[in-house]
């Protein structure tokens, strides 16, 4: 089923947690949440394919999580806090994420905050 | 008799609390950001609030997917300090005020505003952040705490118009409660800031400038912005400017600007403070 048309989706690489993300990425969630345990914390950096397994995530989204391709996280439903817990542990920031998001390095992005921000887009 | 009597909107953003942790306040990063704070933790120390209620948004810490509600009102003694994923922030445990939260709750219900009530609520960056702003590094937070969780996280949150609705109705219950309190409102959250997609590192500084102008003397015309200018103009995260509304609503139609502080960047958002006092003794409407 094509996405509802929303009065949001002329903005530009935004991806608007609606229902239908909500259900897209419910479960893919539901495993970042998880992470608040320190115990899996740990079991997540053990195995992170079999820790995916175990919460019932889709093939695409085991994929993205593992390669930590952010942007393909959100186009499935991932939430960018919940995501986020899984950047916490690999300890990076939210300049490295929003920098790999659109496609610059974490130094680029942070000239660009101290510059003002984004503007384009 | 309780009173709204003052008014602080603030971001939230978690590296802010990260610095102050972290005895990061005066590097050259982050000095510029808190030298305009000095004025507000100044002014905080002289108001003494008894009672805050403070607007802010969890962030899959207390609720996850499982449970979304719109507005939950914190009516514990105490609330812990979550941990978002790092272990919980070094500050102190909340301490709640349960009686006034009840008064709350019931007459907010009766008034048509559907609170989700909680004892169960760890609470995040979100909510302490902003404590840390106003008063630095206390042993123990100088004012009990109303934690009010507004969801932004799921589309769509409540509108700017309900927000500030709450807020009124806010004022009108705390002036009904029979004991002498002082009450602060904090609104938090934004300003301009988008974490996400391709347009990551979205800032409007012009949007946020007269935000802050209008907050003070037409708020009226911020309640109209719909949820897709504020996702447009304020950014996908700037959204969160709704809870600015719960605040201003709070404090009554005239208000005396106290200080304002606007600063870009924190990480990846624009922080601005604002700190009002209500000019109106008694309730409104």
């Amino acid at each position: 089923m094509a996405k509802t048309q929303r009065d949001y989706d002329g903005i530009p690489g935004t991806y608007v947690f609606d229902g239908e993300r909500h259900r897209m990425g419910y479960r893919l969630n539901m495993m970042c949440m998880s992470l608040n345990e320190p115990e899996n914390r740990e079991e997540f950096q053990t195995d992170e394919a079999a820790y995916c397994d175990r919460h019932g995530i889709t093939p695409e989204q085991k994929r993205a999580v593992l390669d930590r391709d952010w942007l393909e996280m959100l186009r499935l439903g991932g939430n960018i806090y919940y995501i986020y817990k899984i950047a916490i542990i690999d300890g990076v920031s939210f300049q490295h994420v929003g920098g790999v998001m659109s496609g610059m390095t974490e130094s680029e992005f942070r000239q660009m905050m101290l510059d003002g921000g984004r503007h384009d887009g | 008799m309780a009173e709204v009597a003052y008014g602080v909107a603030t971001s939230h953003t978690p590296s802010i609390g990260a610095a102050i942790d972290n005895n990061r306040e005066e590097e050259p990063y982050w000095a510029p950001l808190f030298e305009g704070y000095e004025a507000g933790r100044k002014w905080m120390a002289d108001a003494e609030p008894d009672v805050i209620i403070l607007a802010y948004n969890d962030h899959a810490s207390a609720f996850d997917l499982d449970l979304i509600p719109t507005f939950a009102l914190g009516v514990a003694d105490e609330f812990p300090i979550a941990d978002e994923g790092y272990g919980p922030r070094p500050v102190p445990a909340v301490e709640g005020h349960s009686v006034l939260a009840w008064h709350l709750a019931e007459n907010l219900i009766l008034d048509g505003f559907d609170m989700t009530i909680c004892n169960n609520m760890p609470v995040d960056h979100g909510l302490t952040v902003p404590l840390s702003i106003m008063y630095g590094k206390p042993d123990k937070w100088p004012a009990k705490v109303i934690p009010l969780a507004v969801n932004v996280i799921q589309y769509p949150p409540p509108t700017g118009k309900r927000c500030w609705d709450l807020g009124q109705a806010i004022r009108r219950i705390v002036h009904d409660f029979d004991e002498d309190l002082s009450v602060a409102v904090f609104g938090t959250g934004g300003m301009s800031h988008q974490l996400q997609g391709e347009r990551a590192g979205w800032v409007n500084t012009p949007f946020d400038k007269a935000f802050l102008d209008k907050l003070v003397d037409d708020p009226l015309s911020l309640t109209r912005i719909s949820h897709v200018e504020l996702l447009s103009d304020a950014g996908s995260e700037g959204i969160e400017l709704v809870m600015w509304l719960i605040m201003r609503g709070a404090l009554g139609e005239n208000v005396r600007e106290v200080h304002r502080h606007y600063h870009v960047p924190a990480s990846n958002t624009a922080a601005g403070l604002m700190i009002l006092e209500s000019e109106e003794h008694t309730a409104f409407l």
